[in-house]
């Protein structure tokens, strides 16, 4: 081999180098956590979370991540995660994986059943450890409730949580029949919502009333 | 605070302090006035001087580069038209191997026909032969007078008989010895149009090849006038490297519209094979970038096919194999890119069924019931075409080759002139400045002398009156 070939040879290997280095370390997937509050009157609303659920699976990308899970009387529990999945990166798996999860939805919304209490922190506090394991990019949970939580009296729930760079958006925050009566209450709840998750260091908080506008979950 | 009036010299008439104040001012300016236009006019030097030095070697660099473009340009030139000429001669000489290979054949053949026809016109020259001598007897017994003897009568009326009944056989003879030698000139005929026909084509491959020798003249006047050196030569050959940047630039484009297309179509189907969740960059997935790098694999393999195949020179190295390497790497080559073309045909149909997945997926999701719609033939049209598309860009893209090295050598051309063009006028920039620079001292000065336009004229005047002749002032001197 000449010194001329073996200069080119290592200009290529520079190149390829420099190449590989170019490659993006950050993670591009997104990861979404969504919690079905089934608790009460507001089981009812069900088939709009099949709504939500098949969006979600419509619009996420090979890669990303879903999990759905119910909020119930204590939340803080892998048994509550209804369906989970990491889409392969394969576009072709990713269809099938998404048929499989879209079948598992459908069997639990045709059975699912009413709760005593609503558990939205132990909920929200699962969900950030799902998806701080799974090294996703972006990080979303999506909250299906009224936001009225209600907890039994064993049930400790009155700390700080962490939501590090988790967006939190609460989708189809319905009105309950007091907010009717005085606006204030829901507008409160809202608000002490908000506060509470920011101050736990989420990176958004958002509220989505319209269920035909889904794609703000999407939009920062 | 300070003190707003603390420059009057009268406290109380700021006009008088002002007029005062210039007059000291002007009084400064004169005894300060030969300092000050040396220093102007230094300054306007120092300025202007080296803006125009600078100018002068612009100038000196876009001459060498001129210079150079020249000696390039008129080199490429002469290589090129070298290569035309020699390929001229390749074609005349395939010509004339053709055409006048079966040329002794041919000359056979008409003389063949020639002495043919020769010997036929010979034989329509043979006329029968002579009346017999009877026809001096007959002229003899016409001669003897009518006596009226009876005798005499009845020979002559046979004789008359006789000489009627041979004229009758002679005439028929003569008609029949015609009839023969029409028939024979008319058996000329096939042989007229053949020598006809063979003459015609002589002087047809003949006036081809005259033809080509005119074009091999025609390039080799241009190759002399390149020896020369000569600006005629210079010019066309600039001129035919634009007209050769402007065309190669647009079939680029055109290429490139093609890539795009290309790419489009096997974008998708990579992420099948390296995922789609890598990325390069923030918004650039590593599976676009490998079908990137297949479409930039296919048209180097194109490169090497069109170089192995001689129709462009862009690699001397593969230029300069022996022929049996240079046919295994037309081969290989050829064989790489119709394997790359399949591969490319199969993610079209894959790009295809992964659409008509999603599809199918959405619309289960939707809840929306499936029109189970039978769309036959004609459903199958576009993913034929993309098949097709897919298995035909990458051949189609081989042939940029072509054009790519039109664009690399007439961008030498292209560039060279811009970059003197560009030379001049930052060469015309530097020397307008220089000039401004200059010029704008000596409007300094003359303005200085505006100023101090006052005692000027008294020294005028106090030297003029000491002297008793007028002076120059010294202004109009400096």
């Amino acid at each position: 081999m000449t010194k001329r070939n073996v200069l080119a040879f290592l200009s290529f290997l520079a190149a390829a180098v420099a190449l590989s280095g170019c490659a993006d370390p950050r993670s591009h997937t997104h990861a979404v956590y969504m919690l079905v509050d089934t608790s009460g009157t507001y089981a009812r609303e069900a088939n709009k979370a099949q709504v939500i659920v098949n969006y979600l699976l419509g619009t996420l990308q090979p890669g990303d991540s879903l999990a759905i899970a119910r909020v119930e009387s204590r939340s803080f529990s892998e048994k509550d995660i209804i369906a989970k999945a990491r889409f392969d990166t394969r576009p072709s798996q990713a269809n099938m994986q998404k048929r499989a999860f879209k079948d598992k939805m459908d069997g639990y919304f045709r059975g699912v059943r009413g709760t005593a209490y609503t558990d939205i922190t132990g909920g929200l506090i699962q969900g950030a450890e799902f998806l701080n394991e799974t090294g996703a990019g972006l990080k979303t949970i999506l909250i299906f409730s009224d936001m009225q939580e209600e907890l039994d009296k064993a049930t400790v729930r009155n700390f700080a949580i962490n939501l590090k760079n988790i967006r939190v958006i609460a989708v189809n925050v319905t009105k309950l029949k007091t907010d009717n009566i005085d606006p204030r209450r829901y507008l409160g709840r809202i608000e002490a919502w908000q506060k509470r998750v920011e101050a736990a260091g989420a990176s958004e908080w958002k509220v989505i009333n319209d269920i035909e506008h889904l794609d703000g979950i999407f939009k920062s | 605070m300070v003190d707003s009036h603390i420059w009057m010299i009268w406290p109380n008439n700021a006009v008088l302090s002002v007029i005062t104040l210039c007059l000291i001012g002007i009084a400064f300016l004169y005894a300060g006035r030969r300092p000050m236009h040396d220093l102007i006019r230094s300054l306007g030097h120092s300025v202007s001087g080296p803006l125009r030095l600078g100018a002068r070697s612009l100038v000196a660099a876009a001459n060498g580069i001129r210079e150079r473009n020249r000696t390039v340009l008129l080199a490429h030139g002469r290589a090129e038209v070298g290569q035309r000429i020699e390929r001229e001669f390749e074609r005349i000489g395939a010509i004339v191997t053709r055409d006048l290979q079966g040329y002794p054949a041919m000359q056979r053949k008409l003389l063949d026909e020639i002495t043919r026809i020769e010997e036929d016109y010979k034989k329509c020259g043979e006329v029968p032969p002579p009346p017999p001598e009877w026809v001096e007897a007959v002229t003899a017994v016409a001669k003897v007078k009518a006596t009226g003897n009876e005798i005499v009568q009845k020979i002559l009326e046979e004789i008359n008989a006789s000489i009627s009944k041979m004229h009758d056989k002679t005439i028929g003879e003569y008609r029949r010895a015609y009839e023969s030698r029409h028939k024979i000139l008319e058996g000329f005929l096939p042989f007229w149009r053949s020598v006809d026909k063979t003459m015609t084509q002589v002087d047809k491959k003949l006036s081809g090849i005259q033809e080509t020798a005119g074009s091999v003249d025609a390039h080799m006047t241009k190759y002399e006038e390149i020896n020369k050196k000569t600006d005629k030569a210079e010019h066309q050959l600039a001129t035919s490297g634009f007209t050769q940047f402007a065309i190669a630039t647009i079939v680029m484009c055109v290429a490139m519209g093609g890539a795009f297309v290309n790419f489009k179509l096997i974008a998708l189907p990579m992420s099948e094979m390296v995922g789609a969740g890598d990325y390069i960059t923030q918004s650039l997935r590593t599976s676009e970038v490998a079908a990137l790098v297949i479409i930039l694999v296919e048209a180097s393999m194109g490169l090497f096919l069109m170089e192995s195949l001689r129709i462009t020179h862009l690699f001397p190295p593969i230029a300069n194999l022996n022929e049996k390497m240079r046919h295994r790497i037309l081969y290989i080559s050829l064989t790489l890119l119709v394997i790359l073309a399949g591969i490319e045909a199969a993610l079209a149909l894959m790009r295809d069924m992964l659409i008509a997945d999603k599809q199918a997926l959405l619309q289960t999701l939707a809840s929306q019931q499936q029109t189970a719609v039978s769309e036959g033939w004609v459903g199958r049209i576009p993913t034929a075409g993309q098949m097709l598309l897919g298995f035909i860009l990458p051949f189609a893209l081989a042939f940029v080759a072509i054009p790519l090295e039109s664009f690399i050598h007439s961008s030498r051309t292209v560039l060279g002139v811009a970059v003197v063009a560009l030379l001049h006028a930052l060469a015309f920039v530097l020397r307008v400045l220089g000039n401004l620079a200059r010029h704008s001292s000596r409007v300094l000065i003359t303005l200085y002398d505006v100023v101090v336009m006052l005692p000027l004229l008294i020294e005028h005047l106090v030297r003029g009156g000491r002297v008793g002749v007028p002076v120059k002032s010294r202004s109009m001197s400096a």
